[in-house]
């Protein structure tokens, strides 16, 4: 069975199957980054329009090295997000880009629902780099991928998710496919960042302190703290929030022995992650980031129409 | 030119009335109310079986742009909305540009009306000069220009001592005030109601807590000063609590709610929906009911819209970026006359909600078909059904979250001081 999506907006859309789909391809492709010739021709033709409205290292860097790897044809636009409001419209930024027929927009955006919106107005594929608080399926698919690399599965994994719950689209979109994949999600942060009914998103259990979260998990993904971006009204201060949802040694002994520390970067060492953890064995952070390479790889793949790969 | 409206259901709060009743109206007034009443010569007359006669209905919130803003509505087309709508009233709101805070502009919309709109246009003064929120308008002056009120709508007066100022210097005047509810501290940047589907959307919250808090200031300050306030497009279950509770200890309050908080909830925003997007926000299950028992029991004294047309461009955007308010008036009356039919009022008590409480709110002297009174009749066809569309609507602006919507009941007629505005096809 193909994917059959046009775009890849939210992992709360796609199937277990749109998901396996995704992780084999992954996996298969992944074999042409450890080439010594890393390039194949299977995108090539094809136009990829990296469109980042927020900044963005990492994300943007990585669908580029993706497409660029499949000989896809790239160009960046990076767009401020002030002179959205003064300036050419999303719509007719997208309509101009579209003219110069693209077969792929790759956006982020700060604005929640900014794809849903362009991809009913677009003829061509629209994936989703991360919009606002709401979802960053590229970093779900590349989560999930390094997990089932380590566990074999993703049937009966218990992940804990640790921060600000409420601004994070790292954290709606582990939610929407672990839930789909079969794992079990528990939450911990102070309670300024748990969204009102987080738990009926999916197999949710909000836990009443950190230490609860991460014990017995397989899996601890730290989400980054932002003090700029989330006000002065939610914390007190870094200082404190490090105390009680701060990953350190002691802490990560709560988890299975074998447990993984994920974080979407960037980190605040020594706040959200101490430095012995960020850097200690049990740290996936680097791996998450080369995962991302060959995920984003089959999600272009997969949109632009391609068939299962034998793995 | 004389009118004769012949069998229809009159329904009539002011008089007690709900039967079968012709109605004559001569020279913009009624003249006369009985059975089997005789057209003099040269009458026209309407037959009215099987419709419902009320009052003609008035919409005491409602934005008509004009002046400033008449891409998105002006006095001309918004009137023709309301008139298709089967309002013969409107009391438009003072944020155009310039804001309505003084004689001059009052007397601009009052003389553009006369010859453009084709329902009765009332305009409402703002509370402060500018509606800047920092010193009182002058009101005197405001409600001598023909000001039915004064209100700062679209955001609140934040400092209490002003709003307190304005309550008793309103009174003074004998002008009513219209209270936008809201704590902007605890609104924030939040674009949406805050609870499951902002969680699920990503999208900011605004928690009910930040309306109640604000009623329940204007409910103290008109409690201390002894002066009324009405309070506009309340939205949720706590706003209904406090103000039921004011109005059991005597308090002087009055509040409105609008089609769309007793027929919405905030799941009207899944897939981004940015023509669910207004201010108060869509709220909960729980509200939607809570403003429905508000209607039943009294609490709730108006159904006002908050007629707010924007242009498609406005909404045609990003979440965040679209603009605050839907279009209300062509939809209002099937909206509340589901009310009826879902067993929550009487038809009774949708036309005081719709007709006589707004006018004695607003001291206009209307809301009433006594003999003497002006001649502003709605006939209404219960039975009538429609849907909603762009090009049906004739507001300048589309931005309804009940397009598509397959609607019951209409407006057969509408009739402004004797004469037809609005004859349904």
């Amino acid at each position: 069975m193909g994917f059959r999506h046009k775009d890849i907006i939210a992992l709360k859309d796609l199937s277990k199957e749109d998901i396996e789909l995704l992780l084999n391809t992954a996996d298969s492709l992944d074999e042409i980054n450890r080439r010594d010739i890393k390039k194949v021709p299977t995108l090539r033709g094809k136009t990829v329009v990296n469109l980042f409205y927020e900044a963005s290292t990492r994300t943007r860097t990585s669908f580029e090295i993706a497409a660029k790897r499949l000989s896809a044809d790239t160009i960046n636009i990076t767009a401020s997000t002030s002179s959205v409001t003064k300036g050419e419209t999303l719509l007719d930024t997208a309509q101009n880009v579209l003219a110069m027929k693209p077969d792929i927009i790759v956006m982020r955006h700060a604005v929640s629902g900014a794809h849903e919106y362009l991809s009913t107005r677009v003829s061509c594929s629209v994936i989703n780099a991360g919009d606002g608080a709401h979802e960053h399926p590229s970093q779900g698919l590349l989560d999930m991928l390094t997990m089932r690399q380590k566990f074999g599965t993703l049937s009966g994994l218990k992940v804990a998710i640790v921060g600000d719950i409420t601004h994070s689209r790292v954290a709606r979109s582990n939610i929407y496919g672990l839930t789909t994949m079969g794992s079990q999600v528990f939450l911990a942060g102070p309670p300024t960042m748990m969204p009102i009914g987080v738990e009926r998103l999916g197999n949710v259990t909000v836990c009443k302190d950190m230490r609860e979260a991460v014990h017995q998990a397989d899996v601890v993904m730290m989400l980054r703290i932002q003090l700029e971006r989330q006000g002065k009204t939610l914390l007190p201060s870094m200082r404190e929030y490090s105390r009680y949802f701060g990953l350190n040694p002691e802490v990560l002994s709560l988890a299975k022995k074998d447990a993984m520390v994920m974080h979407p970067g960037p980190i605040n060492r020594g706040v959200e992650l101490s430095s012995a953890v960020a850097d200690g064995s049990q740290s996936f952070i680097l791996k998450q980031v080369e995962n991302g390479v060959a995920i984003r790889m089959a999600m272009l793949y997969h949109v632009c129409g391609g068939e299962p790969v034998e793995g | 030119m004389n009118l004769l409206i012949k069998g229809g259901r009159l329904i009539d709060p002011s008089q007690g009335i709900d039967e079968i009743r012709d109605i004559l109206i001569a020279d913009g007034v009624v003249l006369e109310l009985g059975l089997g009443l005789a057209a003099p010569e040269g009458t026209q007359t309407i037959d009215a079986g099987g419709l419902i006669v009320t009052p003609g209905l008035i919409d005491m919130h409602v934005h008509l742009r004009d002046p400033g803003l008449e891409y998105k509505e002006d006095l001309a087309t918004g009137s023709r909305a309301a008139a298709a709508g089967g309002f013969t009233s409107v009391a438009c709101m003072p944020n155009t540009s310039p804001v309505i805070d003084n004689k001059a502009v009052t007397s601009y919309i009052l003389n553009k009306a006369r010859s453009e709109a084709v329902v009765n246009v009332f305009p409402i003064g703002s509370i402060t000069k500018g509606g800047k929120g920092e010193s009182l308008s002058e009101m005197g002056e405001l409600k001598e220009a023909g000001c039915v009120a004064v209100s700062d709508d679209g955001k609140p007066v934040t400092n209490g001592e002003l709003m307190r100022r304005a309550l008793e210097y309103a009174k003074g005047v004998g002008i009513a005030v219209i209270s936008h509810s809201e704590e902007l501290s605890l609104v924030g940047d939040g674009v949406m109601n805050e609870g499951f589907v902002a969680t699920e959307l990503g999208l900011k919250g605004i928690p009910w807590a930040a309306e109640d808090v604000a009623v329940a200031r204007e409910v103290y300050l008109a409690e201390f000063t002894g002066a009324p306030v009405h309070i506009a497009h309340i939205s949720t279950a706590g706003s209904a609590r406090i103000i039921r509770n004011a109005k059991a200890r005597g308090v002087k309050v009055t509040c409105e709610t609008a089609p769309h908080y007793f027929t919405l909830t905030d799941e009207a925003l899944l897939g981004y929906n940015t023509n669910a997007k207004m201010n108060p926000p869509l709220r909960a299950a729980s509200d939607v009911a809570a403003m429905k028992a508000g209607l039943a029991d009294g609490t709730i004294d108006a159904i006002a819209t908050d007629h707010a047309p924007h242009h498609a461009d406005e909404k045609d955007v990003e979440f965040n970026l679209a603009l605050n308010g839907i279009v209300g008036l062509e939809t209002s009356l099937p909206l509340s006359l589901k009310l009826v039919t879902d067993g929550v009022l009487d038809l009774k008590a949708l036309v005081s909600l719709m007709s006589c409480n707004p006018a004695k709110i607003l001291g206009l002297e209307r809301g009433t078909l006594k003999p003497g009174a002006v001649a502003d009749v709605t006939v209404i066809d219960p039975q009538k059904e429609w849907q909603v569309t762009a090009e049906k609507l004739e507001s300048k602006s589309k931005n309804s979250p009940f397009l598509g919507w397959q609607m019951k009941g209409a407006a057969a007629y509408t009739i402004v001081k004797g004469q037809v505005v609005h004859k349904a096809l």
